[in-house]
């Protein structure tokens, strides 16, 4: 079959618990744009048990087709089970583009899809596009991406192999806005399970997250970093985001301290997240954490040392003691909500 | 038991900057290390080989420098090293580069294979999961536990965003293991002393069990066509004045933002 013959852009459509999660309606948006640049369709795949009510969601995010594949055997992801499936509904479309959500579903999905495929696969992407190539005029799939830990971004390209696919993590990219009612196919797909491969069972599955929200999904973060000190610190970082209506986010260096809980921290092995407002109150900006916050609308920086590499990233930098400042603004913003 | 670990050589991308004139990566005087995450699946193999005897050995594909880590591994208690260096694995993407490990693995007699979940040069998470597609094992990521039962099942844990999940494996199976769970051992003194005594095994791609159309450049799906340095923005106002002045600015531009 000849490259040109692979048409659509695909999306797996992650759902943990029977939620679709946030990243599959970032991925649609994205490939809606992809798809119109190109002339095809957004078609996604939607695993699982009982998940099936969900795929007209799907369509009301951007995808014009949506493959269901609803059975007991997909209730848990697990690897091989959740490959067999994505791989036949692969090479029975034919997809040009697959996008996966760079979660850890999607980083141990991804790659095993790849090697089947024996195809290209291009991780955490930040950026994709369709673009023209000079000497030809054709259309090109091209995702960039950071590599040397941020320090140099990539463009790849997947020229002679079908599909090309990328992950994306999730708050990288834009949802569109919810078109009720739009119109759309479902298509229940039946997968040909080999079960002489299912090596792997779930005994136990623990909940650990401490964070009732998502400070991906809050509008404004007020962040600490190391020189926030502890708990005590955190705590003024708190009133402030109270006043504000916002989250507490954090750093790695404290969460690696064990001050603050994994899910808070924005960064390369954090989340990534782009509020209206980022507060960096203590964080000196390793290029790890602008990696998770650097999209932010509007990002004000608050650090002793003006050497620091946030204030390179800061939109308003105040060179400072935070644990002087952070209360005084607290109270002066309290005074200000009652005017 | 026989016990492989894939490691592999790395820049410390901690120690990377950029040139503020030239505006390209630095690269002199960066550390070479052993990939923190595979530095941990190694005392995983080790902390396995203490418990249970384990012949383990290490793997990796690299230019001849990469040796350096095949010494540190020595020294810290490993049986066996490979090193695969031949110009053939030049230019190899991450299916490739599973390709090539997978190929030497297929050589060797193995219970386990544990890989670091990423490596902090690329950061892509693809190597460990493609390697074990090409070899046809069961693989479990973001492994931060695993224990071995008498029948040859391994009780695996693994971290997701949200959840720590219990695993069990029937058989062989490749487990990518995060660094934070486990805290490498120090290499000790008569390891160092014994580390240069010891043979680093160096395989070209004649040794692996391949098809060598699928090595390095050529067996590379994915091709780089640009690279660059990251755009920084235009730097903000950045102000040294009194806390008092600090919270009027902030104020002013909050509102300004409509922020509050």
């Amino acid at each position: 079959m000849d490259i040109k013959d692979y048409k659509n852009v695909y999306v797996f459509a992650e759902q943990r618990g029977g939620t679709i999660q946030s990243v599959a309606y970032e991925l649609l948006g994205k490939a809606r744009d992809l798809a119109d640049a190109l002339g095809e369709k957004v078609v996604a795949m939607l695993l699982g048990y009982n998940v099936k009510d969900q795929a007209q969601s799907l369509i009301e995010m951007g995808a014009d087709e949506v493959l269901v594949a609803d059975c007991p055997e997909l209730k848990d992801y697990l690897t091989e089970q959740y490959s067999q499936v994505v791989y036949q509904m692969i090479t029975a479309g034919c997809p040009s583009i697959v996008l996966y959500g760079a979660t850890t579903i999607g980083r141990d999905l991804a790659p095993r899809i790849a090697s089947r495929l024996k195809t290209g696969l291009t991780a955490d992407c930040t950026k994709l596009e369709i673009g023209i190539v000079e000497e030809t005029g054709e259309k090109q799939f091209r995702s960039t991406r950071p590599a040397f830990g941020g320090n140099l971004m990539a463009t790849i390209l997947c020229p002679n192999t079908r599909p090309q696919m990328s992950t994306v993590r999730p708050g990288v990219m834009q949802k569109r806005v919810r078109e009720a009612g739009r119109k759309g196919t479902i298509t229940m797909f039946a997968p040909k399970f080999d079960t002489s491969k299912f090596k792997v069972k779930v005994i136990e599955t623990k909940m650990n997250c401490k964070c009732a929200d998502d400070i991906a999904d809050a509008k404004i973060l007020v962040s600490g970093g190391r020189g926030v000190h502890d708990k005590e610190g955190f705590n003024k970082l708190q009133a402030l985001a109270d006043v504000l209506g916002g989250m507490v986010s954090s750093s790695r260096a404290m969460v690696d301290a064990g001050i603050m809980d994994h899910c808070f921290q924005v960064g390369q092995t954090g989340k990534t997240v782009r509020p209206a407002l980022y507060m960096a109150c203590g964080i000196s900006g390793a290029i790890q954490h602008l990696a998770g916050m650097e999209e932010s609308d509007f990002i004000i920086a608050i650090n002793k040392d003006k050497y620091a590499p946030i204030f390179s990233a800061a939109d308003l930098g105040i060179v400072g003691d935070l644990h002087k400042i952070v209360p005084m603004l607290t109270e002066r913003l309290k005074k200000e909500v009652e005017k | 038991m026989n016990i492989i670990v894939c490691i592999k050589q790395v820049p410390d991308t901690t120690e990377i900057k950029i040139d503020p004139v030239k505006n390209t990566l630095i690269r002199e005087g960066v550390p070479s290390i052993m990939n923190p995450d595979d530095k941990g699946g190694l005392e995983l193999a080790l902390q396995m080989k203490d418990k249970y005897g384990a012949n383990v050995t290490v793997i990796t594909m690299g230019p001849p420098q990469a040796d350096l880590i095949l010494r540190e591994a020595f020294a810290m208690g490993v049986d066996r090293a490979i090193l695969l260096s031949d110009r053939k694995f030049a230019g190899a993407d991450t299916l490739a580069t599973s390709y090539a490990l997978a190929g030497a693995i297929k050589t060797l007699d193995y219970d386990l294979i544990i890989a670091g979940r990423q490596a902090i040069d690329g950061d892509t998470a693809q190597v460990g999961p493609e390697m074990a597609e090409h070899l046809g094992l069961p693989q479990v990521s973001y492994v931060i536990d695993a224990e071995r039962e008498k029948n040859g099942n391994f009780i695996v844990k693994k971290e997701n965003e949200d959840s720590v999940q219990t695993l069990e494996v029937e058989g062989k199976c490749v487990l990518t293991v995060l660094a934070s769970a486990f805290e490498a051992r120090y290499m000790t003194v008569a390891g160092i002393v014994d580390a240069y005594d010891k043979e680093v095994e160096v395989w070209g791609a004649d040794k692996l069990d391949v098809d060598e159309n699928k090595l390095g450049l050529k067996g590379s799906p994915t091709k780089v066509w640009q690279s660059f340095p990251k755009q920084l923005k235009a730097p903000g106002e950045v102000f040294e004045v009194s806390e008092e002045e600090a919270v009027e600015i902030i104020v002013k531009k909050l509102k300004e933002k409509h922020l509050i």
